[in-house]
């Protein structure tokens, strides 16, 4: 068995990395394709609820984002800490959604204006009063397709 | 050339997210118009489920405390109305393409909430609601179809879809339970 037995000593040769750039472009292209460009920087806490029977939001450039929360700490000197509406990158109220939705609609393309989504991101600890403030406004603003965002979840735990 | 690659790479890390959003669909009533006549054919009160959650997040089914996993079984029953009883649902009966002449449930689902409720809760209490009646409409596939309602194709959705439609209404809302 002669082929078994070692002649002379081996030396270990380095990988080669010529093709490293081909891996970092192959990965690079996952991450193009999968992921979606970060819009607004949420300026509010929103701990979501859960839900089991959410659908997933299929066109991203259909919705419209609102959300409600807490202010970051950050902005509590300024804001306070009672819940606040954020619509695109500032601290909104009530009556500043009708022209966001105006704005958002103007948008879209003219076969899209119907299918506007709302999605509404909200704090579950958040009181139901600005909610329905939100939702009368969409509904004066003629915004009826909306999405109350949740994580999904096998079973809710409630919290009181 | 991996230099630059990788460069790419940390920016689109950076700069992009990956999650997925996720949400309860729902479609708000429009205003009512003012200068036309209201509908004045209300509701019959036996095909109303009014649900509500009051200011201290307790769940109350037509004015009954209930219990939240009670929720999902009460509002089938509520329905589908098994035993036609005088204080549920009527049925009508409604001529549907693949089912032919049908009794189908007039139901509607009255979802109350107070101004200090728990937005968590309350979408918690839909989520029920809208499960419910997912879980009916899955199982009516099933039985007539053989396949589960998500794999139906657009026709026969919309003939599940009108065979259980319970609409659930959000009430306009009271200004009640103010802090």
């Amino acid at each position: 068995m002669a082929r078994f037995v070692k002649t002379g000593k081996k030396s270990v040769k380095a990988i080669s990395t010529s093709s490293l750039p081909d891996i970092v472009f192959m990965i690079l292209f996952f991450f193009m394709a999968v992921t979606t460009m970060r819009e607004t920087d949420v300026m509010v806490t929103v701990r979501i609820p859960e839900a089991t029977e959410g659908k997933v939001l299929e066109k991203k450039s259909l919705a419209s984002f609102i959300y409600i929360g807490e202010p970051l700490e950050t902005f509590q000197a300024m804001y306070g800490t009672e819940p606040k509406i954020q619509l695109n990158d500032s601290f909104k109220e009530i009556v500043d959604i009708q022209d966001f939705i105006a704005q958002e609609r103007e948008q879209l393309n003219e076969a899209d204006k119907t299918k506007m989504l709302v999605v509404l991101k909200i704090d579950r600890d958040t009181r139901m009063g600005v909610v329905t403030d939100v939702k009368q406004a969409l509904r004066r603003a003629s915004a009826l397709k909306i999405m109350y965002a949740n994580t999904n979840v096998d079973q809710i735990t409630l919290h009181q | 050339m991996a230099d630059i690659a990788f460069l790419l790479l940390i920016f689109f890390l950076a700069a992009t997210t990956m999650d997925s959003d996720t949400g309860l669909l729902r479609q708000l009533p429009e205003i009512p118009d003012p200068n036309v006549p209201q509908d004045v054919n209300q509701i019959n009160d036996r095909n109303i489920l009014e649900v509500k959650v009051n200011k201290d997040n307790l769940l109350l089914v037509e004015g009954e405390l209930t219990e939240f996993s009670q929720l999902r079984d009460i509002t089938s029953r509520f329905i589908v109305n098994a035993d036609d009883l005088p204080d549920m649902p009527e049925k009508e009966i409604v001529n549907l393409p693949y089912f032919g002449d049908v009794p189908v449930s007039k139901a509607v689902i009255s979802l109350q909430n107070d101004i200090g409720t728990k937005y968590g809760v309350y979408i918690a209490v839909q989520n029920e609601l809208i499960a419910a009646r997912a879980k009916l409409r899955d199982d009516l596939a099933k039985q007539e179809f053989g396949i589960a309602y998500e794999r139906l194709d657009e026709e026969r959705k919309g003939a599940v879809d009108d065979f259980f439609k319970v609409p659930i209404s959000e009430a306009e809302p009271k200004r009640i339970g103010e802090k």
